[in-house]
């Protein structure tokens, strides 16, 4: 049988998604549900004075109006922060509390202050515009760098600082930069973005009176934690009286890692009215209270030798986390930053440290690639800067600092188990004709463009992760993950996974690990996931964790039915378990032409006799059935790493900048699939080209989002790319059994860099931010051709 | 979204009859179906007028072509009569929006609608276009009035747009990079005896810049307007370009549709 892992096998799920017969929670209907809209602060920052809901209640079909007041007064728990984080003097960080319908004060607009449940939707709405509330406004909080010096937004947290965070040496840093020959140093932004999944969030809540169950339908990456956290923190129900499932859902970028507000609200509320209540975001709402992502502000050096190696690396980062601190909101600007902010490359010292403060904006948290990509903005901008100011080679450079050996040592935390930096450099610059590329530029120049080129090479760390270091480093769960492999007695295959998929297609990946692993056809097993019911518990999907971590426990619990198999198959066959082999989904007895097929073995197991005879399959001690469990934990993060090249044409007149060429050269170790791999960078490139020349979100200084529909926030368009160029090395991890590493986040984390660095090359070194919108790019040419006629 | 009557006209006489001032025509619909759902407009009628015969489809003369007012975007970039006559009109129509924009959006939807950033008013000036009402016709030069502000009166309906075709023309747009609205068109046109370069998306209103048309009337090419510097103080300032920018655009645009006429 051929193995099925490395080849594109075709999407299971697209008959479904692409007939459009996919069941997204809002397809969900109950009987006599109900529909819930949500009055949301339009202030930013403002305390809540009074609310009448007289004349509302009065408005047809109404059912309920629930505040603030009565979800205090039932002792429902606000949302939490999954990781606590100490500051550098060793004080633990600041969390203000955050109801899921705010009581007394909001902090953003689009904090919602209650919830008015209705017949029908659009006697919801009318209802809502009905409920009164008086507010002070008070003055808001916006900016990232200025946040520090603000008006206090949460009592008792000075500075809106919630915490001050170092990872690092800063006296082996001080020492580094004494030696240095030169120190390039940069201050850059990382702009402020909105998740933007094609679905947008929404949740139907269930109450069953006789079983005081409730069940939730909701759209989220992680049932079982969001179960969870609202049981543990939420206090809506105990955990075996609250199912949560997540059916299909479109996408979410870590959008929907976190129990949202509407999630505890309608779940509580449904128990409360005791009817069902279903509550669909529009696409306004997402936009204002869907994390955000990203928002960071920093200040980095690199001390250097005049020939180029590295000595030392310092950053100075204030991070953005909105008006609340959620999920991974406090996590990601620290340990899935820090770490990765000195790259690929040998820095004998480096510290990062980080500011995470509060403003009167949405929250902000993962959001695809999470904290690496700030980091490697930061990192390889500045080995940009400093090839052009030490006037060495980009690509050269950087081989000059990359690790020599494998597992590297990386400065700050992690030790990188395998890769081969060098050859993904060598590869990316054949694939995208590096050496021609100062023809290329000639050419555009006789046209009258401005045509750059730019250069990053990443490492992440993924497949997040060991559950003992994560939990040293403050996280509030382990996250290892669990799979069951479950034979039916005539043969076909149900796997759960607590990974979930929202556009991963695990449906497919997960099918040809299983086939592969237990030798039946990809059609006879099925991947089941999203549904605390039908599985023990997960820990979801985000960090690029599925595969590297989920697959490796489906991987185990496959393993564990093989090694049931041998015994039974030995006990059928009378022979020694020793000598049992398996193979292609056959168990054979070594030196004969004994065998039994897994087929045959699974039908045992279930149907443990045979008539006329008192005979079991089953050996000593192994029970009947045939169903094995694997909660996984992994040793180590998986790192993927890679080299991209873009170039760009600008023209100086419009300052419009068209990416003409982007080769993306990774090294995921092995690949189970490379039509769903090549499906994943390009969506990461798209996200991440995105964030370099398009999208932004934007306040003002009142704390109103300037960009809170498509009309404003560029979202990139096909016709935004050019086709993409992608190749791999592939360096096997040696972490886990399969050797995989994680491909989802990559895109998003080294598109950034590279085509800015292309940007900036383009412009003879001059600064733009992100997003290098026209107008940008435009001055900055302006500038240089200033500067040149002066020159000149 | 408010509840409202819609009611579906089979002429225009019956369309300006059920008029009132708390009525629309619809339509593509594409302005007015958002603005309603998003609590920006309400209207207590909605006439469509999509299924009026008159006012659908492309003549061509010897001197102009003539679109009915429910003609949508993409008949009009997909014409082989437009693309023959006025290639530079089916090419504003084919950069308008998205795929379902121009599937639904009509010419007279938004030429009624007048938004400062849309493309078609810039190709009635340009084109100096004959606006047919039901009453009466209005020249193009007298119909936009300022920001989302036409000659229009209650229950007036535009039934076609007749353009007169130029000697030469074309159109450059910058799109905002969101939405696809101009964040400046120049629709540059020669005709006989002069040159109309109307400008959308730079201030409040489409307008034919004069500086601009008597330099190219003298002489046709874009060196005669290179590096002229336009006074941005009337200009649109927003958070996708500074006044100054579009001042810039305005001038590049108008040079980049120069060498392409
Ligand atoms: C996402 C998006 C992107 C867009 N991008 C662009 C773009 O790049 N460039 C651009 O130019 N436009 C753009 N538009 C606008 C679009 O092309 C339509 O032209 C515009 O929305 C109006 O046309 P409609 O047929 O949809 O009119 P409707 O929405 O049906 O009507 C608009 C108004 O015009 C009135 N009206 C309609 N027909 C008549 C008539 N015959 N006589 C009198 N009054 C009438 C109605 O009463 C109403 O007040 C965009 C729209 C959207 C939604």
């Amino acid at each position: 049988m051929a193995s099925l892992v490395g080849s594109r096998v075709e999407r299971k799920e697209d008959k479904r998604f692409l007939t459009g017969k996919g069941r997204y929670t809002a397809d969900i209907n109950l009987a006599n549900q109900t529909y819930a809209i949500f009055v949301r602060s339009p202030h930013a920052r403002a305390s809540i004075k009074k609310i009448n809901i007289d004349k509302a209640l009065k408005s047809s079909g109404v059912v309920s109006i629930l505040t603030g007041k009565e979800i205090a007064d039932d002792k429902i728990g606000g949302l939490i922060a999954g990781w606590a984080i100490r500051s550098e003097d060793g004080t633990e960080m600041k969390c203000p509390g955050n109801p899921p319908l705010a009581k007394d004060n909001v902090n953003f607009v689009g904090d919602p202050v209650a919830v008015v449940i209705a017949e029908s939707l659009a006697e919801a709405k009318e209802a809502a515009e009905k409920v009164e509330v008086d507010y002070k406004v008070l003055k808001a909080v916006t900016s990232t760098a200025d946040a520090m010096n603000g008006d206090t937004i949460h009592e008792g947290i000075d500075k809106n600082l919630c915490f001050d965070w170092l990872l690092g040496d800063r006296q082996k840093v001080k020492e580094a930069f004494d030696k240095a020959d030169k120190v390039i140093s940069i201050d850059i932004i990382n702009n402020r973005l909105i998740p933007n999944a094609m679905e947008p969030r929404a949740c139907v809540a269930d109450y069953n009176a006789a079983s005081e169950e409730i069940t939730l339908y909701t759209t989220s990456q992680n049932p079982h934690l969001s179960r969870l956290i609202m049981s543990a923190f939420g206090n809506v129900a105990p955990e075996h009286k609250l199912r949560v499932v997540a059916p299909d859902v479109g996408g979410g970028f870590g959008s929907k890692i976190n129990v949202y507000n509407e999630d505890i609200v309608c779940s509580w509320a449904a128990k409360k009215i005791n009817r069902a209540i279903k509550w669909v975001a529009e696409r306004s709402e997402s936009f204002l209270t869907d994390i955000h992502g990203r928002d960071h502000v920093t200040h980095a050096e690199l001390a250097v030798t005049k020939d180029g190696k590295f000595l030392g690396f310092k950053n100075e980062t204030i991070a953005n986390l909105g008006a609340y601190a959620r999920v991974f909101g406090t996590v990601t600007p620290t340990y899935l930053f820090g770490p990765c902010a000195t790259g690929v490359y040998e820095i004998p010292a480096a510290y990062t440290n980080v500011k995470a403060v509060y403003t009167n904006t949405a929250p902000v948290d993962a959001y695809r690639g999470a904290g690496r990509p700030e980091a490697t903005y930061t990192i390889e901008r500045l080995v940009e800067k400093a090839s052009m100011e030490l006037g060495i080679d980009k690509t050269e450079l950087r081989i000059k600092n990359f690790p020599t050996a494998f597992p590297f040592k990386q400065t700050l935390v992690h030790t990188v188990d395998s890769g081969d930096y060098v050859a993904g450099m060598e590869k990316a610059k054949q694939m995208a004709d590096y050496k021609g590329f100062e023809a290329r530029r000639k050419e555009s120049e006789a046209k009258g463009k401005l045509r750059g080129i730019g250069v990053t090479s990443y490492f992440e760390a993924c497949g997040i992760a060991p559950s003992a270091a994560v939990m040293s480093l403050g996280c509030g769960v382990g996250l290892w993950e669990s799979a069951e492999v479950r034979f039916n007695p005539t043969g076909q295959v149900t796997v759960y996974t607590g990974s979930h998929s929202h556009g991963q297609s695990h449906q497919t990946t997960f099918a040809q690990i299983a086939a592969d692993e237990l030798g039946v056809p990809i059609e006879n097993i099925d991947i089941v996931h999203g549904d605390t019911d039908k599985g023990t518990f997960g820990m979801g999907t985000y960090g690029s964790r599925s595969l590297a971590v989920g697959g490796i426990a489906i991987v185990n619990a496959c393993k564990k039915i093989v090694e049931k198999g041998k015994r039974v198959t030995a006990k059928m066959l009378e022979a020694n378990p020793d000598d049992v082999e398996f193979k292609d989904g056959e168990f054979i007895v070594s030196k004969s032409n004994k065998k039994k097929t897994i087929g045959e073995v699974a039908f045992a197991c279930y149907l443990p006799g045979v008539r006329d005879e008192m005979k079991s399959p089953l050996p000593e001690g192994d029970e009947p059935g045939l169903k094995e469990t694997s909660f996984y934990d992994p040793s180590n993060f998986s790192f993927p790493a890679g080299t991209h090249i873009a170039e760009v044409e600008i023209d100086p007149e419009t300052g419009h900048v068209k990416l003409e060429k982007y080769t993306a050269c990774d090294d995921f170790g092995r690949i189970i699939n490379p039509m769903v791999v090549e499906g994943q960078v390009h969506g990461g490139l798209a996200q991440g080209i995105g964030q370099a020349l398009y999208e932004n979100a934007e306040y003002d200084e009142t704390g109103q989002l300037m960009t809170g529909s498509y009309m404003d926030y560029t979202m990139p368009r096909a016709d935004n790319f050019p086709e993409f160029n992608i190749g791999y090395t592939c360096t096997h991890a040696t972490t886990n059994p399969l050797g995989v590493k994680g491909c989802g986040e990559a895109g998003a984390i080294a598109a950034p860099p590279t085509v800015m660095n292309a940007v900036i090359d383009a412009l003879g070194g001059q600064e733009v931010t992100m997003p290098a919108t026209a107008e940008k790019v435009w001055k900055a040419c302006k500038n240089l051709k200033k500067s040149n006629a002066k020159a000149a | 979204m408010k509840d409202f009557n819609y009611h579906s006209a089979k002429d225009s006489k019956e369309a300006s009859k059920l008029a009132s001032s708390s009525s629309a025509f619809l339509a593509g619909g594409m302005t007015t179906i958002p603005s309603m759902k998003l609590g920006l407009a309400t209207y207590k009628d909605l006439i469509d007028i999509k299924n009026i015969k008159k006012l659908s489809g492309i003549k061509v003369s010897g001197k102009s072509v003539t679109i009915g007012a429910a003609t949508k975007h993409v008949e009009v970039s997909n014409s082989k009569d437009v693309k023959k006559a006025i290639p530079s009109l089916s090419s504003l129509a084919e950069g308008i929006g998205d795929p379902q924009v121009r599937n639904r959006g009509t010419i007279g939807g938004s030429i009624a609608n007048n938004d400062p950033s849309a493309d078609y008013p810039s190709a009635c000036i340009a084109l100096n276009a004959t606006i047919h009402t039901n009453e009466r016709k209005i020249e193009a030069a007298k119909f936009f009035k300022g920001m989302f502000e036409t000659a229009l009166k209650k229950g007036e309906l535009i039934e076609a747009i007749e353009f007169q075709i130029p000697e030469k023309s074309s159109y450059q747009k910058h799109p905002n990079p969101a939405s696809r609205y101009a964040i400046v068109g120049v629709y540059v046109a020669k005709h006989k005896g002069d040159v109309n370069v109307a400008v959308t998306g730079a201030k409040s209103c489409v307008y034919n810049d004069k500086e601009m048309s008597k330099a190219l009337s003298g002489n046709f090419s874009s060196s005669s307007i290179d590096g002229m510097d336009l006074d941005s103080s009337e200009m649109n300032n927003d958070m996708h370009a500074s006044a100054e920018f579009r001042a810039s655009l305005v001038v590049t645009q108008a040079k980049k549709a120069v060498d392409a006429c």
